[in-house]
């Protein structure tokens, strides 16, 4: 299936958010996520199911000004 | 003696004693920002929310290194242009930082990095009716001042000059005016800050605390500029408390005049 993660264009077999985390190797890592440019809650990402074409975004504490 | 350590401030409820807010971005190595953060006795940095792949540790270490400190974190909005953006950009901190405090930033313009001001109070309506402690980074601008207290927020954060120029206060009238219009709101100067003598003036002015960034991370030694923006803040703020004396245009001599010399009786 072809996604969108983090602006990149990107084939995966994940079908929900949680395995897509997995699948990209994020593992424990603090991520934030948001689906569609809407946030989407650690609580629910096993839950999120992820469909052809998505923008997905996965974020990480940086650096702020 | 006033001791400005003593001479604490709020926000949201929480009593701070430093004034000095500083950012954790574009340090020489995470050991400088780290001493610098020490060196300035802040206990609110900012952080941010950025992309990175996975399986590179993908921001752990910055995030493990600011715990450490044990300091809070104030995250940014930086770099979003949209309402919808910003909010998102908020939401996603709140999980990842664990708190409900954001320094919104809607960004209008790339050359000066100037808040979308209309963008930033319809963001700041939406996060605060969301339980956020909206920090919002604004103008000068009374008008929209007043928009943001009544959309909720608790502090209002205007511009000393553009983001990263090391300006200094481009509009000190403007700034005076807000401290004037808003004497019950905590107020920081936020960007645009280059010297600790421009930290000083707007400590002078009244200004409750200062945030700043690039100055002290850009500086040739970070961590002696964090010592000395400190001590400037400080300065800026007992120069407040003691009441400074009024400028005038003729000289006045501080020497007696009665009982010098070569003078008749």
């Amino acid at each position: 299936m072809q996604i969108s993660v983090n602006g990149k264009p990107c084939e995966v077999r994940a079908d929900t958010l949680a395995a897509l985390l997995a699948e990209l190797e994020y593992e424990d890592a603090v991520v934030a996520t948001a689906r569609n440019r809407d946030f989407v809650r650690r609580k629910d990402r096993a839950q999120t199911v992820i469909a052809e074409g998505d923008e997905i975004e996965i974020l990480v504490p940086k650096q702020g000004g | 003696m006033q001791d400005a350590r003593e001479d604490g401030w709020q926000v949201y409820g929480t009593t701070l004693s430093s004034r000095l807010l500083v950012g954790t971005a574009q340090y020489p190595s995470p050991k400088i920002l780290a001493d610098a953060i020490r060196a300035s006795d802040a206990e609110i940095v900012t952080v941010s929310l950025r992309r990175e792949s996975g399986g590179s540790g993908a921001g752990q270490s910055f995030w493990q290194l600011i715990r450490d400190l044990g300091v809070r974190v104030l995250p940014n909005t930086a770099g979003c242009h949209a309402v919808k953006e910003a909010v998102t950009t908020a939401e996603m901190a709140r999980e990842v930082f664990d708190t409900s405090w954001v320094k919104l930033e809607v960004i209008s313009d790339d050359d000066t990095l100037a808040p979308d001001v209309i963008g930033l109070v319809e963001a700041a309506r939406i996060l605060s009716r969301d339980g956020f402690q909206v920090f919002p980074y604004t103008t000068e601008d009374l008008g929209i001042a007043q928009k943001l207290v009544d959309a909720g927020c608790e502090i209002l954060m205007p511009w000393g000059a553009p983001i990263g120029s090391g300006r200094g206060l481009n509009n000190p009238y403007g700034l005076r005016a807000m401290r004037a219009h808003f004497p019950g709101v905590p107020l920081v100067v936020d960007a645009g800050i280059g010297a600790p003598s421009h930290a000083a003036a707007a400590m002078e002015l009244g200004y409750d605390a200062i945030l700043l960034n690039t100055a002290i991370a850009r500086a040739g030694d970070p961590v002696v500029m964090a010592r000395a923006f400190a001590q400037a803040v400080e300065a800026g703020r007992l120069a407040r408390l003691a009441d400074p004396m009024e400028p005038r245009d003729m000289a006045a001599p501080s020497t007696p005049v009665i009982g010098r010399a070569f003078t008749a009786a």
